[in-house]
């Protein structure tokens, strides 16, 4: 499925930033087998003066940007074109919780996908005695590490509302899963912890998912926003596979990859240091446009 | 003489009648027999010669040293934390030579190993891909820091100061409870117990055979320096604050080897490389030893919630532009969970045992080691794996016998032993103080501190003791009211003296200063903040006494002195105006961030006075009492400008420090000038800005009339001779301003010189009958100005 993703994500501030340093996470991921960035152009207004795109210690693309003076706002702007392949579901063959340690003993690496970052607590998602007693509540000693992943997303779906309102991007996931609300973020992290409280390896996927308007309506330009979900590691057989609790699904063709991080923390699309007073304004504007492969890209 | 029933034997022999060895532990004044041993008995029979107040005196010397240096000890409880004196046991903790160098070696072994370790670590991590250490502990470690990975460091290694926390066991073999990696704190202690110690015993120590220390720092300061470009404005520690537990030796130690003391704001980072942000603008640095925890150096790319250090820095480490001792990511190494490994890693990196073994431990992840320690539950302590304190520093070890939750605890171990280790409870040795006249046995343990040079690895000759209360001896806590003391090697034969002096002859002139902005804010704002302490003691001196005098606070020139005084804030019906203690505490705040630069006798002059106006607050009474109390806290802070005028040497800060005053003092005499000079004031009230401006007798000797509008202007805002006035004030700051960085640059003058120099002129060419009120209103608002101006050149 091919796409292209148009993405503005602008600050303002009320009194001039002094300077500043950005990491960014917003080029879409060249993956095998997942999705192929065919191609991506981040615009950064103003022009930083310093700007060094590189790759993090999961591997994933992100830019250094520096600002030396004021700088009342800015904008990054990302045009891209990605495919994203059909995820084969292929067979279940990942064993159950006994088996999945078993499998864990054998592993001695700590390369960017070593299961083992994805094991423990992380710096915003802490494994927690409620989240834990929840996951367990929804599995038995039978069922594999897929089916594990998928019950636990789907008891998350059913148990949480989604609102915007109800939580903001610093809140922490317990207290987000003790009010059982929030968006996407939330949903995110409190997955993960159930996961690793029961010791299934998960980590934060950040990127964008093609939104299907309502039937007889136009899709809205830039109404989408940025979207994270889950990632697990189900078994040396079956390896890393995603599921969306935001969404109740399993992934395939419609969630485009930005990064890969043990949560929010370490893949955050816009990070930021800087010295300001008063109040900051931002926007997020995206839009995840299907494409033809004979269409020129809309730049 | 000699047949006096106290010889120094008996005395000596009375000092242990009471030395109560501990059953089954190993001390250090007397071997398993009973008898003293050889090392300790030059020291014993010296100190046995003494008598009881022979030894109180020295004692009190020695806690002098301390206080008069600023030493002391910041202890947080409930109330949040305070300051309390240093808590030096007088006795040393002496070792021989030979054992001393057996130590060495178990312990340069164990640097090297550590060193290796850790560039595997960040490197190829064979050690875990060949199962030598489980994937699952570093991966959970949050000292092992993922942004890092790869980075190899500018220098050729990870490890530069490293400290070890070493103990003897029952045996007498000394054992490794802790490994420091991550930023060792410490030395500049132990140099702080060794000039307090000495002091204690001067004739004494002077002629033992005591080995040194300052060699160690001296290698160490050649050896950072030679790490820096040739272009750097030096070398720098890098500080939390003023706020950290270990603030003072951070100031301490960079006094002592002459490096910047910085903290995150000084620092920028450009293209990669770190710039200290300094009056004379951006200038860079390569070296940074830093005492804060590697997470907290970058709050961009590590620990997102720190306000510490500065966003970029880990960046110019991994572009190979930046050292840092330690390299970043350091504190993996200090996990308690490695001690189980060691030994094997040792064995397999470098094909030996350890020399010096560390505490026996083992990782509850393995569940073999679990089963085992579970069934030894009798002999271990339990605690959290990836914890980096050492064990006894926190009450986080604990046994699973005796404890009423046992099973849970139990039962936690078995689900995730992962998070568990298991040490063995190991006894620690005893050594002398004294207390209570006699000598008394505490359990004690070591702080050895290396540092690589040159040539290798370097050990201070002597260490940081820590020794505990009566209450056991596996229980350190200096946290809960234990001691420390000096570490004294003894050599059979002569030691070698060394200093701090290079070798060279002659004279050597160190590089120009740099001066970082942000303590040229602070040196401003002391200036401004001791001045207008000043100010307001005068104020209430001078109220105070005309209200002793009248004895009718609603007198028409009193009400109008209120007046003015509430208009500052000061409330006239306080004796010791809040206002002012709070100045003073604003000024020591200042004072407080800048201790590397600022003299010990200009801080305790500073606290002494700020001590002083608190004590006042509580006993004073109005009038006549308050006005004597005014009158020596002027005299105390006239003793506090005396040092920073006369001692001072007249480098940049001094005169940030005294453009604030001069700035502060100008403005606020304006204001007096404006207020008392008005047009409607009641009678006498001409006489209050004299009084205040300290000229009373200069009034008199150069008009021959009593105070009128015309001679107070000439004499407080006009002459060029008073240092009470303003133009004398403006005067003062133009000529610092010439001295300034930036100023007169291209061979024109800056914004600053220009304002500086149209208020200047403005106010010289007044006369007193043409200086109207609403001039001096047009002064105060060009100070600002030339305040903010100040702060936009130099100060951000």
């Amino acid at each position: 499925m091919l796409y292209d993703v148009i993405l503005k994500i602008s600050y303002e501030y009320e009194y001039a930033a002094t300077g500043g340093r950005h990491l960014l996470h917003l080029m879409p991921a060249h993956i095998e087998g997942r999705q192929h960035l065919i191609t991506g152009y981040l615009d950064i207004k103003p022009r930083p003066n310093e700007r060094t795109d590189k790759y993090d210690a999961f591997n994933n693309a992100v830019s250094h940007v520096v600002y030396y003076l004021d700088h009342p706002e800015i904008s990054f702007n990302l045009k891209a074109r990605i495919d994203c392949l059909p995820q084969n579901s292929g067979l279940n063959m990942s064993p159950n919780l006994a088996g999945l340690r078993a499998e864990l003993s054998s592993i001695n690496s700590l390369a960017p996908d070593s299961p083992y970052h994805y094991l423990g607590n992380s710096p915003r998602v802490r494994i927690n005695e409620a989240m834990t007693s929840f996951a367990y509540t929804q599995i038995n000693d039978q069922m594999n590490a897929i089916s594990i992943v998928e019950n636990i997303g789907m008891a998350l779906h059913r148990e949480m509302t989604f609102d915007p309102e109800a939580t903001t991007v610093e809140t922490p996931a317990e207290e987000a899963f003790e009010k059982r609300t929030g968006v996407c973020q939330d949903y995110t992290h409190i997955m993960i912890s159930c996961l690793r409280g029961i010791g299934i390896p998960a980590g934060y996927v950040s990127g964008f998912i093609r939104t299907i308007p309502p039937e007889g309506t136009e899709r809205l330009e830039g109404a989408d926003a940025m979207h994270a979900w889950v990632r697990a590691w189900c078994g040396i057989e079956n390896g890393w596979i995603e599921f969306d609790p935001t969404n109740a699904m399993f992934i395939n063709t419609d969630h485009i990859v930005v990064a890969y991080g043990r949560d929010y923390s370490d893949i955050a699309p816009v990070k930021g240091v800087l010295k300001t007073y008063g109040e900051q304004n931002t926007t997020q504007a995206v839009d995840v446009i299907p494409v033809k492969s004979n269409e020129l890209m809309n730049l | 003489m000699e047949q006096t029933s106290k010889t120094p034997t008996d005395r000596t022999m009375q000092l242990l009648n009471n030395y109560r060895m501990v059953d089954g532990v190993a001390d250090e004044l007397m071997d398993q027999t009973g008898t003293v041993r050889e090392v300790w008995s030059s020291f014993l029979n010296f100190f046995g010669a003494l008598s009881p107040e022979d030894i109180e005196k020295r004692f009190a010397k020695g806690n002098q040293y301390l206080r008069d240096a600023g030493v002391f000890f910041r202890q947080y409880d409930d109330s949040g934390s305070t300051e309390r004196d240093w808590p030096l046991s007088h006795i040393p903790v002496i070792l021989e030579e030979s054992e001393w160098q057996t130590i060495t070696a178990g312990l340069i072994q164990r640097a090297n190993l550590l060193e290796d370790v850790m560039a595997d670590l960040y490197g190829d991590n064979t050690l875990v891909a060949n199962g030598h250490i489980p994937a699952e502990l570093i991966a959970k470690s949050p000292e092992w820091l993922r942004p890092m990975i790869g980075t190899k460091p500018r220098s050729g290694h990870f490890l530069k100061l490293v400290a070890f926390e070493i103990g003897r066991g029952p045996d007498g073999q000394w054992w490794v409870l802790g490994d420091r990696t991550q930023a060792p704190s410490g030395a500049g202690f132990a140099l702080e117990n060794r000039v307090a110690t000495s002091h204690v015993f001067p004739d004494h120590y002077s002629r033992s055979n005591i080995h040194r220390l300052a060699g160690f720092f001296k290698r160490f300061r050649d050896t950072l320096h030679d790490l820096s470009n040739e272009q750097d404005c030096g070398v720098a520690i890098l500080t939390p604050g003023r706020l950290t537990d270990t603030y003072f030796e951070h100031a301490y130690i960079a006094r002592y080897l002459g490096f910047m003391l910085l903290e995150g704001e000084d620092i920028t980072v450009r293209n990669g490389k770190a710039m200290v942000r300094t009056v004379a603008g951006l200038q860079p640095i390569s070296v940074l030893w830093r005492r804060l925890d590697s997470s907290f150096v970058d709050p961009l790319e590590l620990n997102e919630h720190s306000i510490l250090g500065t966003p970029g820095l880990a960046d110019a480490v991994r572009q190979g532009n930046l050292t840092m001792i330690n390299a970043l990511g350091s504190g993996v190494m200090e996990n308690r969970a490695f001690l189980a490994f060691l030994p094997r890693i040792c064995q397999e990196m470098r094909g030996e045992q350890l020399l010096l073994p560390n505490i026996a431990t083992w990782w509850c992840g393995q569940e073999q080691e679990r089963d085992h320690v579970l069934s030894k539950a009798e002999t271990m302590m339990f605690g959290p794996a990836l914890s980096t304190t050492l064990p006894f520093e926190q009450n986080e070890m604990f046994s699973l016998l005796n404890q009423q939750n046992s099973d849970v605890l139990r039962q936690n171990i078995m689900n995730s032993g992962s998070d568990y280790v298991a040490q063995e409870a190991i006894s620690l040795s005893t050594t002398p103080v004294y207390e209570e006249g006699i000598l008394q046995a505490r359990p004690m343990s070591i702080r050895v501190f290396m540092a690589r040079t040159h040539t290798g690895w370097d050990i201070l000759p002597g260490g940081y003791a820590r020794i505990g209360d009566n209450k056991g001896t596996s229980v350190i806590a200096m946290q809960g009211g234990g001691q420390v003391a000096d570490v004294w090697v003894a050599s059979p034969k002569r030691v070698e003296r060394e200093t701090m002096a290079p070798k060279t002859t002659g004279f050597v002139r160190t590089q120009p200063e740099v001066l970082p902005s942000r303590a040229a804010d602070n040196l401003f704002w002391l200036g401004r903040y001791s001045e207008r302490a000043e100010f307001t003691m005068r104020l209430s001196r001078a109220y105070h006494a005309r209200l002793e005098e009248s004895n009718n606070p609603d007198a028409a020139l009193l009400k109008h002195f209120a007046n003015y005084m509430e208009n500052l804030s000061i409330e006239p019906d306080e004796v010791v105006p809040q206002v002012l203690c709070d100045t003073l505490v604003s000024a020591m705040g200042s004072a407080g961030h800048i201790r590397d630069r600022f003299s010990v006798d200009g801080w305790t002059a500073l606290k002494d006075l700020s001590d002083a106006a608190w004590q006042f607050k509580k006993n004073t009474q109005p009038g006549d009492d308050c006005a004597r109390a005014m009158q020596i806290l002027l005299r105390k802070i006239s003793g506090f400008s005396g040092l920073v005028h006369e001692s001072m040497y007249h480098y940049t800060g001094w005169r940030f420090m005294n453009i604030g005053r001069a700035l502060e003092r100008a403005s606020l005499m304006a204001s007096l000038l404006r207020y008392f000079t008005a047009p409607d004031s009641p009678s006498g009230a001409l006489d209050i800005p004299v009084d205040i401006g300290d000229s009373i007798m200069t009034h008199q000797r150069r008009y021959v009339v009593t105070t009128n509008r015309e001679t107070v202007i000439d004499l407080l805002a006009l002459d060029r001779l008073n240092p009470r006035s303003i133009l004398y004030q403006l005067t003062e700051f133009r000529e610092h301003l010439e001295y300034l960085p930036q100023e007169n640059k291209n061979a024109q003058m800056s914004e600053l010189a220009k304002a500086a120099l149209k208020l200047h002129t403005e106010l010289a060419i007044k006369s007193p009958e043409t200086l109207r009120p609403s001039f001096l209103r047009e002064i105060e608002k060009s100070i600002y100005a030339l305040c903010d101006l100040l702060s936009a050149s130099y100060l951000k």
